[in-house]
């Protein structure tokens, strides 16, 4: 019995990491005949890093990512330190409707942002892409910041009021500090969120920007090609390390276990 | 902190009514009224448009059920073992193979597609496999199966989670309780340990079927052209044929449906579902 359980979950593990393995081992595949590995190289990576469809791709993605976390986090954070302080029901309709983008589907998100951008008459583009990602980046900062506030001793402040301090000065020097592990998982949640995206920003942007996920969507569509092999073994380490690190950093950890499609 | 703090949350409410509330509002909006002459109209258009094709979008909306409870119930019964073993593991390592199941969810979601799409293909891996025993080429993809397969590949994840973190929170002195008033293995099972775990198998049914009903990416990779999911119909008048009111209208549907599986979830599944679930 307990062979038979070994071997069950043996046998899920290997269904579910199956197809990565494979897909790394034959981005280092020499040949570009596939299910034949005749020999490691590199030449596959190399091409990547020559494909200038690809790096524009990259650099928008990493352009974004950087952008709308860093702001997402700004926001985020002034954002859930007003909330702290608010009256029961307005704190309520507030995070309800922050949870909205994190509970919808995101062809629903992405359906009514581009609608929205439409009727609007804005061009899609770079700028729309990254407002979308704001839009459900700032509800990962809020919810790992919160946590964070409530665990911190309500009279630190006021004590920092009574020595003298600015409010201001108070908030910077006391409930920072204070706050700034969920800061910090905050801004990295937003990141990971932002790198990984595909619906969303696939219905937000146009003119030709477009992000890695959505070049693997289209590539795939299109077929295989070992250049995507190498691009997503580059894209699978980056996540992996990113998510190490966001693990490492506790607390939020449950909330991790909240991602969706 | 002060009585006027709130106002440091004042940015954030404008921008979400303008972000999250708004485009909402307009998915509503442009599914019953049309702009002419400057102005915009009621109108039934779109909803007669369903009907009328009713033939594409029916058939979709029926496939798109069909694939999403089929792969939601595979999820299940290869997910609630899964749990099972892992809850009860005493190994050293236990932390080690949860953190393996939840390590895919946050793979990229069109990798993981993309790599079953290598292996799945004509000359990929499993057909290869199979041609040393002389077995023929089986044509996996585009085709419906290979839709359900990407999606009990893509979302086992979720079924596991939220069943395990249940069955691990579970009152072990329960199943001890009913082991010592003499039932058996399978009776504590079916009397004791399922009941209680049934939060967690909603919560997981909820977290599998949505992602399915609503995907596009995966029976566009998986299915080819020709297997269109609701999603597919979605994203076509949206990105495609420019027709935003019938695209709205589809949308609306898919609320709808993802909306009444929350609701039966929240019915159905105990006071703590949500524990491992979406919010944790």
């Amino acid at each position: 019995m307990k062979a038979l359980k070994r071997f069950y979950v043996l046998l899920v593990y290997i269904i579910l990491y199956a197809p990565i393995a494979i897909l790394i081992l034959y981005s280092f595949n020499d040949s570009k005949i596939r299910g034949k590995f005749s020999g490691f190289s590199l030449r596959w990576y190399k091409d990547l890093f020559k494909d200038g469809e690809i790096l524009r791709a990259l650099y928008y993605t990493i352009l974004c990512a950087l952008i709308a976390s860093v702001l997402s986090t700004i926001i985020g954070t002034i954002t859930a330190i007003g909330m702290y302080k608010m009256k029961k029901s307005a704190k309520t309709v507030l995070m309800n409707l922050s949870y909205i983008p994190m509970l919808n589907p995101e062809i629903v998100t992405g359906v009514s942002l581009m609608l929205l951008f439409v009727f609007l008459s804005m061009q899609r583009g770079f700028t729309t892409m990254l407002l979308a990602h704001l839009v459900f980046d700032i509800p990962y900062v809020i919810i790992s910041v919160i946590p964070k506030l409530k665990q911190m001793n309500p009279y630190l402040f006021e004590a920092a009021l009574d020595l003298g301090a600015h409010p201001f000065y108070a908030y910077r020097r006391v409930v920072l500090p204070e706050i700034m592990p969920g800061i910090i998982t905050g801004f990295l949640f937003a990141m990971t969120m932002s790198i990984d995206d595909f619906v969303i920003s696939f219905f937000t942007t146009g003119n030709g920007v477009q992000n890695l996920s959505i070049l693997i969507y289209d590539s795939a569509k299109r077929g295989i090609s070992p250049k995507i092999n190498a691009l997503s073994t580059l894209m699978f380490i980056t996540m992996l390390v990113l998510l190490i690190i966001v693990n490492k950093r506790d607390d939020t950890q449950k909330t991790l276990y909240g991602k969706d499609d | 902190m002060n009585k006027r703090n709130w106002l440091l949350s004042a940015p954030y409410l404008i921008w979400t009514i303008f972000f999250t509330v708004t485009p909402l509002a307009l998915v509503f909006f442009f599914a019953v009224f049309d702009k002419s002459g400057g102005s915009y109209h009621f109108t039934t258009t779109y909803i007669s448009q369903v009907f009328k094709e009713k033939g594409e979008v029916f058939t979709s909306l029926i496939r798109s059920l069909r694939l999403s409870l089929i792969s939601t119930f595979l999820c299940l019964i290869i997910g609630y073992p899964l749990a099972l073993i892992l809850s009860q593991s005493k190994s050293k390592h236990k932390s080690i193979y949860t953190t393996l199941i939840v390590l895919p969810m946050w793979m990229n979601f069109l990798i993981r597609t993309y790599a079953l799409l290598t292996l799945l293909e004509n000359n990929g891996l499993i057909n290869q496999f199979l041609s040393l025993f002389g077995i023929d080429r089986i044509q996996f993809l585009y085709r419906e199966s290979s839709i359900a397969i990407g999606m009990v590949y893509n979302y086992l994840p979720f079924m596991v989670l939220p069943i395990h973190s249940v069955l691990v929170k579970m009152d072990k002195r329960l199943i001890e309780a009913a082991e010592d008033l003499g039932a058996n293995k399978r009776k504590v099972f079916t009397r004791v340990i399922f009941p209680l775990s049934l939060g967690g198998v909603m919560s997981g049914i909820t977290m599998v079927f949505i992602p399915s009903i609503t995907t596009f990416a995966l029976s566009q990779i998986l299915g080819g052209s020709k297997t269109l999911l609701i999603g597919d119909l979605i994203e076509r008048q949206f990105l495609e044929f420019n027709n935003w009111g019938y695209g709205s209208l589809l949308s609306v549907i898919v609320i709808i449906i993802v909306l009444l599986c929350m609701y039966l979830s929240s019915k159905f599944g105990s006071e703590d579902s949500g524990e491992g679930g979406l919010l944790g």
